[in-house]
């Protein structure tokens, strides 16, 4: 006896489902990985020595040095200020809060050279505070302190955006239990909050950490572009490009673009170590 | 030492969600709030616990002013309709944890604490599961879990909002009848937020039916059922 084989209302004919899939892989193949292995490529095209010389010169050291420090600035910053807005937005209600949430997502929609030349109205010389800051010998363009600004506004959204959903989600039923335990604001952050975000955060982190390393516009506005002492990663790869040398930019890629990759296998290793813990937390 | 709630006005913006709400209750009763949904009962239980301020009133409890206190102080074990567990701790993680956030000096040992919850898991009949999370528990279990964490603070006010409303019949019994066994144990102020006439008689010594923010009646369940205040009570109670 042949029955015929019953399909869940849900499930797709196959075709589509190849269709969809191939398409899918095709993209991601095509226009994702692709590129970034013909980087790699064009990066060991002379050779390791020759790609490990272009990236142990001064001066992409030192591009390699002020990239990380950007970095190790803008996140933990915004990695502050994400959770604050979060805070705020998920769990109070006050007047404003729709705007608020808007305007985060402004850096995604603003071009980020749109940010650097409102910085340079700023702190320029001729800007609002650039005189006033000069006068105490204070230097934001053309200065770490304008490159950090460059990146966290580039970055702002990326923990915020990751957390809101997630903390409005959980609401604040196990925050009211653990005050009425007897749990002071901070304990209940440390203790109840932060565990169950702590995910959601560190991705927001991660994401966030890549872009800041990964940052052009802004910066390229903001830096002035001196050769081993305001270049970051990516503008000193720009720069060698320019300069026809592709060897030497195609390694500064590729070590950026591991850095990047090294992100993604860090979170997709913790998620595949604490996968249970995650199930448990995502059943409830 | 009773409970003596004095004209407690609560306002939202321009809705005024308790309008003067006043009543007494000896220590260690066991009330029920009764009312639908919108009669202010679970915003009366949030004040007393502290998780909303009242715009005028007061509250004396334990001769203290009760409403100056914050929340935190109180001593209160709050269970709420949807159990509010901390997801990412066990059950005995869960019902430690209003002694582990205590300060130091008062923070019983390690072993103490162990004796404390393995105790009330006894109590609320979820021994051998100490170990597992929220999520591997059932509805009934959760908020067995719930009640359990409440009372490890040895509380001087057991708040209760709408606990058993998220579970079907059957559990809702069973948990009514623990409750009542675990109130008479303890003798802990309880206070019962539900919208289930049967439940709020059948487990609490006084009842308070609420209507828009007030009291319409007040007394034992006897009292109430036997005796329904004519108009909003006597139509409530024939539903």
């Amino acid at each position: 006896m042949t029955r015929k084989h019953l399909t869940l209302p849900t499930d797709d004919p196959i075709w589509l489902k190849l269709l969809l899939g191939t398409l899918a892989v095709g993209f991601v193949g095509l226009m994702l990985i692709l590129p970034l292995a013909l980087v790699f490529q064009e990066a060991l095209s002379d050779g390791l020595s020759s790609a490990w010389i272009a990236i142990t010169t001064p001066n992409a050291l030192a591009a390699i040095h002020l990239s990380l420090i950007a970095a190790a600035i803008a996140v933990p910053l915004n990695t502050i200020f994400g959770i604050s807005t979060a805070w705020a937005v998920a769990k109070f209600d006050f007047p404003g809060k729709a705007i608020l949430v808007s305007l985060i997502d402004l850096p995604f929609s603003v071009s980020p050279v749109i940010a650097g030349l409102a910085y340079v109205l700023i702190f320029g010389m001729r800007g609002w505070l650039g005189p006033t800051l000069a006068g105490f010998d204070i230097q934001i363009l053309f200065a770490l302190p304008g490159i950090v600004l460059a990146t966290m506004f580039v970055t702002f959204p990326f923990v915020a955006r990751e957390l809101i959903p997630l903390m409005t989600d959980q609401g604040r039923d196990e925050e009211e239990a653990a005050v009425s335990l007897g749990a002071s604001g901070l304990m209940t952050f440390v203790r109840v909050t932060l565990p169950n975000i702590k995910w959601g955060l560190l991705y927001g982190v991660l994401l966030c950490n890549a872009r800041a390393l990964g940052e052009f516009g802004a910066v390229s506005i903001l830096s002035g572009h001196i050769q081993g002492r305001t270049n970051t990663m990516p503008l000193h790869i720009s720069l060698l490009y320019e300069n026809y040398d592709f060897v030497g930019a195609f390694a500064v890629a590729a070590l950026l673009a591991l850095l990047a990759l090294v992100t993604l296998i860090l979170k997709s290793l913790l998620e595949w170590r604490y996968a249970d813990a995650l199930a448990a937390i995502h059943r409830h | 030492m009773s409970l003596i709630v004095d004209s407690i006005i609560k306002r939202f913006g321009r809705f005024a969600a308790l309008n003067g709400v006043s009543f007494t209750a000896p220590q260690g009763a066991f009330l029920s709030l009764l009312g639908p949904s919108g009669s202010g009962k679970t915003t009366l239980l949030r004040v007393l616990g502290g998780l909303d301020y009242a715009n005028s009133g007061s509250v004396r409890f334990a001769d203290l002013n009760w409403l100056d206190m914050p929340a935190r102080s109180r001593n209160t074990g709050f269970v709420f309709q949807h159990y509010a567990l901390f997801r990412h701790m066990t059950v005995a993680e869960n019902i430690a944890f209003g002694l582990k956030v205590r300060p130091r000096r008062q923070r019983p040992g390690r072993a103490d604490i162990r004796a404390r919850v393995d105790q009330l898991l006894q109590l609320v009949q979820l021994s051998g599961m100490e170990g597992r999370y929220p999520s591997q528990l059932s509805g009934g279990q959760r908020q067995r879990v719930a009640l359990a964490r409440a009372l490890a603070i040895e509380p001087r006010m057991l708040l209760l909002d709408e606990p058993f409303g998220a579970l079907d019949a059957k559990v809702r019994k069973e948990l009514r009848a623990d409750l009542r066994r675990i109130h008479d144990h303890t003798g802990v102020t309880t206070i019962f937020v539900t919208h289930d006439q049967e439940e709020a008689f059948a487990v609490a010594d006084l009842v308070a039916v609420m209507k828009d923010g007030r009291i319409e009646q007040y007394g034992t369940p006897g009292n109430v059922q036997h005796e329904p205040r004519k108009g909003f009570v006597q139509e409530f109670l024939a539903r």
